[in-house]
């Protein structure tokens, strides 16, 4: 048994060894030997007993007794085999555990405790492994330690991490920060020392005060641990059921509100408005001042109300139900509806006496506003209205109404008249309307009227010439009367050419001038022709509203489709009156022939010039066509035969359309299409690293760094290098300590919630 | 705001200082907590209300500051010094992107902040004329506001009686405190217009078109009957620069060190006057160029031409950038804001127009009886238009239409210089008769840089200035219509630049190479070459040999 264990132990260890290859084959070899030996000897006892084993014996033993102590080892032995020989014994051929054992139970000198540990081993039957080689242990032990380093190193990536991101780093880099202190870590340092410190000290911490300032003191600590477990468990239960209950009303106001029925809603606040006035009441009865400060507020949103647009049909909403009301009930309920509304929120809460006050204050606030109505400053719109000054120029009536005071007196009367009917007929909101729009363009007629007569009196200077020196104190005079200076002054200037009269004239002249040369006129214009008829306006003032109101959408047609050039050009002048008229003309210039031929024939082929010359740059951006057909390749050729149309098609190349024109709606502008490229060497042309694209970056850069433009903090603040060396000081590496810093940091963080946390069912 | 805020930390302040034993937590009463001792039971109520106690006591202690933070800045003036809009943070993952872009937008934050803080620092505000009820400032003659003024103001009206040299040109230096005076028939002079004090005087006996200060105060040119000059502020001829011929009008351009020239040949030239190089000259082809100003917010020149428009010039590009047609007659007087909002022309057609040079959009048009012949601007957008013999100012001509001048003052002779004074509320008008300095109220601007323009600078000042000047000098290529185009990323494609790389070069260097045969003398005789021959003849042979064979086999 022991011998096969050792056959197959060797085996193993040719298997786990695998390079020391040839020991084992040698090894089992002997023990054949051994056997054939062992066979043979069975065979001479059984067949010659006696005297030959005798023999033999004897002569084993003489040659034993040569050898002394050896003899006695092999006497030892002699048990397991007769020829056990020291030749036998290898270095391999181990001595097995059970035959150590079953000596050691013989010798009486070995300890139990061994004896034990023996047996254990015996009964375990597994085997050791070997151990590993060399090289694969070296690198085991490579790897570890790997592992160990990059565990360590890896710790400080948070840090390094921390200062490659630094806006700026100050080497050494572990030093106080400089400037205040937190005043905690002033005072921890502090001790007391003056006798009447260290008896207050000694005072607060008999009478276990804070010496700090905590949040609690040490007898309020003590008292939090001292609460019983049953009153902060009573504690959490309430607080937890006035969670839910919160929880449960939220969560039910957010499923009304979600509610879109409107009778639902309708039929909500109508309990909720009975409920208001039942308090109400009630609050009068029990607490008058109360009830007064809800009157207050009361009050409050009909200011508010009146203030605002909000209920007054003037919404987008309202807007739009207003088209629709003229078929829709529902829409016109809803108008209806909001009106009320706000009728309801404005309407006043007090007693007769005060209603008169507040109708007397209403009268006055009329009348204050009439000024502002006349002085409405829309005129230069009017004036641009083409119908508006159609009309003016034909009635002449209405021309001879120069003074403003009479007007504004006219207006207030009007207003105040008005005011009187819409008092009478409060129900009749449109018909309000449209007397108020009424007065509205009878303002503006007025005002157009004055502009025009200062215009005229400009235009109609037709006395004879007097070239007078104006003295300074004549300006005096002039500015009294304007008019007349204005007069005077156009007189004087009558002489200078026909060309001025013409110009001086309303836009007419020129636009008369313009058609003249351009024998152009668009779709609008046509349109606008009509208009400039003469309508009377005191009959129909309604229509006139109409009127304007459809002249509008017809502009803005215009505007769409870019401003005319000539429109540019002939655009509504402002005359500027001049208090001094000047009297030497610049003769230097108009000495110049060309100067005077342009000025004669001025206006004259200027525009058609320019628009050619623009449409001549718009041609030459255009994208062009080359042909590259070639007649007779792949087909008859001669005179009268056209190549193929699918072949010019595939033969014709086009180039691509370019981007719009800059100038594209500017009909008096050509801006140059030109690249500039004398900038493009100082340009960045590629987007720098972490920008994604090019507006991140141009606005990253848009602000400039020098002093010119900035203040003095400004420029430091920006110029910051990103690393800073004091000079002189010694730049160490980062010690343990630093990660150790910030491991405190975070354990004491860590420390500061737990110890809230335990504090917090005290609260 | 800013008072209210700044009276708060006065109060605070005053409050402050007077005694007050200041309280201490261990001051407060400590009887509860005597009677507390003992107690166990109801200790949280009571430690509630004692907290809150201490809460409350702590709000006395610290008097809140009824305006805490940092005193807040007007929105208008926040919007004055705004450069660009912000724009969206990158999402998330993008860390090191949206650092970048959170520190610099950090950064451009605090130079805005700081900027519209720091206006607070420039004290002079300026004026206006204001007339009594029913008086127009436009009657409220010179002499009337010389005499109202101080005496030191009151000496900036004065006239100078010029009759021989025929009227004026006229140029104030960039601080304001020089004069120049160009008289046509050759008269030339240059003083301190405050103090009278003349630097020199001389008759060139040419006629003289146009004079212009340069960088500084020594040195002025001269555009005479042929060439153009330069003198230095003794009078001393210093360069005579042939290049140059017939100019008409000069504009100088300061931080660029380039003297722009408009010239009768239709040639608009521009010199640099650091290294004395001519920079560009470009030829208009629109005829005689005696219209000129400069837009000073990018340097454009804008040119008026005889067909009624106005054209946009830099060096660089051989064509108007921009052309626009502004007037029927022919461009009289254009002039362009501080700012470089608003351009203003006058015409043959006696209109004044009012553009919006950024949209180049008209905005307003005026009429004006008589025409202006000169248009000036100043630096708090007054502008001074000269009809015949009679000088107008007037005030907000683009943002409200105007219907009387603000002021007007009559001249002896027609105008034919036209300046505003910088830093000064003063126009200075060159004439037939001479030169005349007028008070214009609310023209100049009242705060003044000093590191720029500085008017009551010393000499030393003013090398140390140059010298700066000189190195932050802008180069003539970074003129274009928006100056702030260098700070946008260059987005043309290769293939443009390429192109623009091909023109500089005057070759294209990723060009492949033409293909050109080469003459190659093959090395027939050698033996190795023959033996081969004969190889690869022999194969074939071989191969003919063999086909032959198969198609006679096959034939049989």
């Amino acid at each position: 048994m022991a011998k096969v264990s050792k056959i197959r132990k060797s085996k193993k260890r040719s298997k786990v060894a695998g390079s020391s290859s040839k020991k084992p084959p040698v090894v089992y070899d002997d023990e054949q030997e051994e056997d054939v030996c062992g066979a043979e000897e069975d065979v001479s006892s059984e067949e010659d007993d006696g005297e030959d084993e005798r023999k033999r014996q004897k002569l084993l033993e003489a040659i034993g007794a040569l050898g002394g102590k050896r003899k006695h080892a092999l006497a030892e032995r002699s048990e397991a085999a007769v020829h056990m020989s020291e030749f036998s014994m290898t270095a391999d051929d181990e001595a097995d555990l059970s035959d150590l054992i079953g000596t050691i139970e013989k010798t009486p000198a070995a300890t139990a405790q061994t004896k034990k540990h023996l047996k254990n081993l015996q009964r375990s039957k597994n085997t050791v492994e070997c151990p590993l080689s060399k090289q694969e242990n070296e690198r085991i032990q490579r790897d570890v330690a790997f592992q160990k380093a990059a565990l360590e190193v890896s710790r400080w990536q948070s840090i390094i991490t921390q200062n490659q991101r630094a806006e700026q780093l100050v080497f050494p880099l572990n030093q106080e920060p400089s400037g205040p202190k937190p005043i905690e870590q002033v005072v921890m340092g502090w001790e007391a020392r003056t006798p009447l410190e260290k008896e207050i000290f000694s005072l607060l911490a008999a009478n276990k005060q804070p010496i700090l300032d905590a949040v609690l003191t040490p007898a309020e600590e003590a008292s939090v641990k001292a609460m019983d477990l049953e009153q902060v468990k009573i504690r959490r239960a309430e607080r937890q059921k006035a969670r839910a209950l919160q929880s449960y009303y939220e969560a039910k106001a957010r499923r009304e509100r979600k509610i879109k029925s409107k009778k639902y809603h309708k039929v909500q606040n109508k309990a909720k408005r009975k409920e208001f006035v039942k308090q109400f009441e009630e609050l009068v009865k029990t607490d008058p001042a109360a009830a007064l400060e809800e009157l207050d507020k009361m009050e409050r949103a009909r200011m508010q109300e009146r203030m605002s647009l909000k209920h007054q049909n003037s919404g987008k909403w309202a807007k739009s139900k207003a088209i629709m009301a003229k078929y829709d009930e529902g829409a016109r309920k809803a108008m209806q509806q909001q009106l009320e509304v706000n009728k309801d929120l404005t309407q006043k809460l007090v007693t007769s006496l005060s209603k008169e006050e507040e109708e007397e204050e209403e009268g006055e606030g009329n009348t204050d506003m009439l000024p502002d109505f006349v002085n409405d400053a829309e005129f230069k719109q009017d004036s641009s209205n083409p119908w508006m000054r159609g009309r003016l120029s034909e009635d002449p009536t209405e021309m001879e109404l120069k003074d403003t005071m009479d007007v504004t007196a006219e207006g207030a009367s009007a207003v105040t008249k008005e005011a009187e009917e819409e008092e009478g007929s409060e129900a009749e909101g449109t018909e309000e309307d449209a007397l108020l729009r009424e007065f509205d363009s009878r303002r503006k007629q007025r005002q157009d009227q004055e502009s025009d007569t200062s215009a005229v009196i400009v235009n109609d200077g037709d006395d004879g010439v007097e070239e007078d020196q104006v003295t300074e104190d004549k300006v005096a005079e002039i500015s009294d009367e304007e008019e007349e200076g204005l007069s005077e002054f156009t007189r004087m200037y009558r002489g200078i050419g026909k060309s001025l009269e013409k110009d001086a004239g309303s836009k007419d002249g020129s636009a008369e001038l313009e058609e003249g040369l351009m024998r152009i006129r668009s779709v609008d214009d046509v349109d606008l022709l009509p208009q400039e008829t003469p309508t009377e306006p005191q009959q129909a003032p309604t229509p006139q509203h109409q009127k304007s109101a459809e002249q509008q959408p017809s502009r803005s047609r215009k505007r769409k489709k870019g401003i005319e050039l000539r429109e540019v050009l002939t655009k509504e002048t402002k005359v500027i009156k001049v208090p001094l008229a000047p009297t030497v003309t610049d003769s230097e210039e108009k000495l110049d022939q060309r100067v005077l031929i342009e000025e004669a024939f001025a206006g004259d082929d200027v525009i058609s010039d320019f628009a050619r010359e623009k449409r001549k740059r718009e041609d030459e951006g255009k994208p062009k066509v080359i042909d590259l057909t070639l007649p007779g390749w792949g087909e008859w050729g001669g005179l009268g035969l056209k190549p193929s149309k699918r072949k010019r098609r595939r033969f014709r190349i086009r180039t691509e359309v370019p981007p719009p024109r800059k100038d594209q709606h500017l009909p008096s502008v050509i801006i140059s299409e030109k690249r500039n490229s004398a900038i493009t060497p100082h340009q960045v042309s590629s987007l720098p690293f972490p920008f994604e694209n090019p507006a991140q970056f141009e606005s990253s850069i848009r602000t400039p760094l020098g002093r010119t433009w900035n203040t003095e903090r400004t420029v430091k603040k920006m110029t910051k290098p990103r690393v800073v060396t004091q000079l002189g000081a010694i730049i160490e590496p980062m010690a343990d300590e630093q990660l150790l810093k910030g491991k405190k940091k975070v354990s004491a963080r860590r420390r500061s919630r737990n110890t809230k946390t335990r504090t917090q069912p005290a609260k | 705001m800013i008072i209210n805020y700044c009276i708060a930390k006065l109060n605070k302040f005053l409050a402050s200082q007077v005694k007050r034993p200041s309280v201490r937590y261990w001051n407060e009463p400590q009887k509860e907590d005597k009677s507390r001792d003992g107690e166990n039971t109801g200790e949280a109520a009571v430690q509630q209300d004692r907290r809150a106690k201490k809460r409350k006591q702590k709000d006395e202690t610290s008097k809140s500051d009824p305006f805490p933070g940092s005193a807040p800045i007007p929105k208008d003036r926040l919007q004055k010094f705004k450069r660009k809009d912000k724009i969206t943070k990158p999402p998330r993952h993008y860390r090191k992107l949206k650092q970048v872009i959170t520190r610099s937008e950090e950064a451009s934050d605090l130079a805005l902040k700081q900027a519209a803080r720091f206006d607070l620092l420039l004290p002079e505000d300026a004026g206006f004329l204001e007339g009594d009820e029913d008086e127009d400032t436009c009657t409220i003659s010179q002499e009337d506001i010389a005499e109202a003024v101080d005496i030191t103001s009151g000496a900036k009206y004065f006239n100078l009686k010029l009759t021989q040299f025929g009227p004026y040109r006229v140029d104030y230096s960039k601080t304001g405190r020089l004069l120049l005076l160009g008289g046509r028939r050759g008269h030339l002079a240059c003083f301190d217009w405050q103090t009278k004090q003349l630097m020199c005087e001389i008759n060139v006996m040419e006629s003289i078109s146009d004079v212009k200060w340069l960088h500084t105060d020594s040195m002025f040119a001269v555009a005479q009957k042929q060439w153009l000059y330069v003198y230095d502020s003794n009078g001393i001829e210093l360069h005579c620069i042939r290049k140059f011929n017939d100019v008409l009008r000069m504009q100088f351009l300061p931080y660029h060190f380039l003297l722009a020239t408009a010239s009768a040949t239709s040639f608009l030239q521009y010199l640099d006057v650091s290294t004395g190089k001519e920079v560009a000259a470009i030829c208009t082809k629109t005829g005689r160029l005696d219209v000129m100003c400069q837009n000073p917010h990018n340097a454009i020149i804008h040119l008026g031409h005889s067909n009624g428009t106005v054209t946009l010039w830099s060096p660089n590009q051989k064509e108007a950038l921009v052309k626009m047609l502004c007037h029927q007659g022919g461009v009289r007087s254009v002039a362009v804001d501080k700012m470089g909002n608003y351009m203003v022309t006058s015409g043959m057609d006696k209109k004044l127009k009012v553009f919006d040079i950024r949209a180049l959009k008209p905005l307003t048009s005026y009429f004006l009886p008589a025409g202006a012949s000169c248009l000036s601007l100043s630096q708090r957008g007054l502008l001074s238009a000269a009809t015949g013999d009679v000088v107008q100012v007037y005030r907000d001509v683009w943002s409200t239409p105007v219907t009387k001048p603000y002021m007007a003052h009559r001249v002896r002779g027609s105008v034919w210089g036209l300046q505003f004074c910088p830093f000064e509320d003063v126009l200075g008008v060159g004439h037939g008769e001479g030169f005349t300095s007028m008070l214009v109220p609310g023209a100049g601007e009242p705060n003044f840089d000093g590191l720029d323009a500085n008017p009551y600078r010393s000499a030393k000042q003013r090398q140390e200035w140059e010298v700066k000047a000189l190195l932050e000098k802008i180069q003539p290529e970074l003129i274009s219509l928006d100056p702030t185009d260098l700070g946008r990323v260059d987005r043309a494609t290769f293939e443009q630049r390429h192109q623009e790389k091909v023109q500089s070069l005057g070759f294209d260097p990723h060009a492949k190479e033409k293909f050109v045969p080469k003459f190659k003398k093959k090395g027939r005789s050698s033996a190795g070459a023959v033996e081969r021959r004969k190889k690869q003849v022999a194969h074939v042979d071989q191969r003919v040999i063999k086909m032959f064979a198969t198609s006679c086999r096959i034939n049989k």
